[in-house]
């Protein structure tokens, strides 16, 4: 194994490694771009409550949809938002169990980006409802008028599958971090940490017998974390592929989806491993290797996704369903075939960059084609959504879709619903994994001194 | 056990020295020990001789509680309200089969994370050991034994004198 090169480089030590993390909360080191970065995220959370003021006063009307297009950025963003977040679980998760020890630098920011992506994605069904104070009635409780929901819709799955997936991934972040909240806890020298990580820590003492446990918990919650998000996302994407509609009614949504999802979502984390390392000099932890393995996992699960389209173009051909066609050729040549060919050259094109090694080790050259493929698969679910609505089987039902300044203002302002909480989290706990830093370091010390 | 005594706390540099230590400790007879380490040590609870955990056998009895809840909940709404669409089954498990398996994830999850703080006596916000001068390095880079007082054989100034002979880089009594 002497040539299999370390993925942290071992000529730091584990006290070393410990201060730097619980010193970014403790004495934090870029309180001014912090600040910066609060007041643009302020602003756009303000713009998203005055959008949704707004929205609760008129009514949905105050949106671009309409008969045919009822579902326009609403269920888009709602999409684009929670395939970002599978990519957190997947990190933490998967990469946990298959002992890739790279995840132990990127799986804490990860898991933060799955939770606050999970809450955008989850208030945009709610904002579509129409009547959203009536929100409760999606839950199983004896009302007095009699009825239930309906379980045999997906619309009806779809509560339970993001609801459940917001609370287990809490849970797992939540369980991965005590014991670096104990760590950060006995690094605190002003009386208000002390309480903060005190309290947050929950006396964790790092036991022998506390550790075997939590270890325990910790790998099978992993395990059950894996399907949740495939089968979040399957079902995501059954409340496409269950109605009729020409272009959404396809068995291979499923996978498609699912693989978009990673896809977009690795991009993200990406983006906030290369941000995160120039702000806050983390270099030795997120090193270039890491980087690396993120420009290959992007590229990997991009092409699958382009198997995706080309599957989907195979699909409609094969059915020799005259809707089913007549949806493609909208697609690729209607008017919204911008989206498709937005979709692919965004997607596809930049991330054919990541087959060079030296441009997968660059951070700003990574950060550019994640920021590609974000836009890409914004268009991709946009595409998705518009360009099946806008005709469908009859022709006195076609119209047109043109997004509002509401449509608008609500998605950019859950960008600042995003990043307010993110920046918050970034300030308050550390953002890489602590302890399996220095497991993995102490690690590749014993190997390199057997070898 | 020696009034207001918790036991004997010894400070090691390495996961290597703690094990070798550890593994002195119970050949000389010593039975009731813990370590507090930074991170997850293998093979430690071998030496110890923990028991097993049993956090798996609560997952299960999670998800055999989130799959059944699961199900009665939509078998029994829709027995309660049941409602004709275009002749499909009112009892379609396939159907059912999404929320149940939602359930039997969150449930599952949520019994092994508490059944884990619960077993472990958490949160408890202090324990004795905190209250030694050295402890706060047990979640930085330093690895702790601690012979309980309440072992047969513990006996303050032999058991203390016995860790610095078996390469302690400190040592201290843990008041109770």
């Amino acid at each position: 194994m002497s040539d299999r090169s370390d993925i942290l480089p071992t000529r730091q030590s584990m006290g070393r490694i410990a201060d730097q993390l619980t010193d970014i909360p403790l004495h934090f080191p870029v309180e001014r771009r912090w600040l910066i970065a609060m007041m643009f995220a302020s602003a756009l959370l303000l713009l998203l409550m005055v959008s949704v003021v707004e929205l609760f006063t008129r009514g949905v009307g105050i949106w671009g949809i309409n008969i045919p297009v009822n579902w326009a950025f609403a269920i888009h963003n709602y999409v684009w938002w929670l395939g970002i977040g599978h990519a957190g679980t997947l990190i933490s998760a998967l990469l946990l169990l298959t002992g890739s020890e790279w995840r132990n630098s990127l799986n804490r920011f990860a898991e933060t980006m799955t939770l606050f992506a999970v809450v955008c994605a989850g208030i945009y069904p709610i904002l579509h409802l129409g009547r959203p104070w009536y929100v409760y009635w999606m839950f199983p409780y004896p009302a007095t008028m009699g009825v239930w929901p309906q379980f045999r819709s997906p619309l009806e799955w779809d509560i339970w599958a993001v609801l459940t997936y917001l609370t287990v991934s809490l849970a797992f972040w939540y369980t991965g971090l005590i014991p670096d909240l104990a760590a950060a806890r006995d690094r605190a020298t002003r009386r208000g940490w002390q309480i903060f990580f005190g309290v947050t820590a929950l006396g964790w003492r790092g036991s022998a017998r506390h550790w075997l446990r939590w270890s325990q918990a910790y790998r099978l919650t992993a395990g059950l974390a894996v399907p949740l998000v495939v089968s979040v996302h399957s079902e995501v994407s059954l409340l496409f592929a269950a109605g009729q509609i020409p272009g959404w009614h396809s068995t291979i949504f499923p996978p498609y989806f699912v693989l978009g999802a990673a896809f977009s979502g690795f991009a993200v984390v990406s983006i906030i491993a290369v941000a995160l390392r120039s702000w806050f000099g983390l270099e030795n932890l997120v090193t270039n290797d890491h980087l690396d393995m993120l420009g290959k996992v992007l590229l990997a699960t991009g092409l699958m996704t382009g198997y995706g389209y080309v599957f989907e173009v195979f699909d409609a051909l094969y059915s020799g369903e005259t809707h089913e066609i007549q949806t493609l050729v909208d697609r690729l040549a209607g008017a919204y075939a911008w989206t498709y060919w937005g979709a692919v050259l965004f997607n596809f094109i930049p991330l054919q960059a990541l087959w060079w090694r030296v441009v997968r080790r660059s951070g700003w050259m990574l950060l550019l084609v994640s920021v590609s493929v974000v836009i890409g698969m914004w268009l991709e679910r946009y595409m998705i959504l518009v360009t099946s609505l806008y005709r469908d089987f009859l022709v006195s039902s076609w119209s047109h879709f043109t997004p509002s300044f509401w449509d608008w203002s609500t998605y950019f302002g859950t960008i600042g619903l995003f990043l307010v909480p993110f920046l918050i989290a970034i300030r308050l706990v550390p953002m890489i994994s602590i302890f399996e830093s220095k497991e993995l370091l102490h690690e590749e010390k014993e190997e390199k001194q057997h070898a | 056990m020696p009034e207001g005594l918790y036991g004997a706390l010894a400070e090691f540099k390495s996961p290597e020295d703690l094990l070798a230590a550890t593994r002195k400790v119970r050949e000389a007879g010593y039975r009731n020990l813990d370590a507090f380490t930074p991170f997850p040590v293998d093979g430690l609870d071998r030496i110890l001789r923990l028991p097993r955990p049993t956090i798996a056998f609560v997952g299960l009895a999670g998800a055999v509680a989130g799959a059944g809840i699961a199900l009665i909940m939509q078998f029994y709404v829709n027995y309660d309200y049941p409602l004709n669409v275009g002749g499909r089954p009112i009892y379609a498990i396939s159907a059912f089969a999404v929320v149940t398996f939602e359930l039997t994830i969150l449930f599952s999850a949520l019994a092994m994370l508490v059944g884990m703080l619960w077993q472990n006596g958490l949160p408890r916000l202090n324990y004795p050991v905190f209250d030694t001068d050295r402890f706060h390095r047990a979640s930085k880079d330093r690895f702790f034994l601690c012979v309980s007082a309440d072992d047969a054989k513990f006996e303050a100034g032999e058991t203390l004198a016995f860790l610095v002979g078996i390469g302690a880089l400190s040592v201290e009594l843990v008041p109770g």
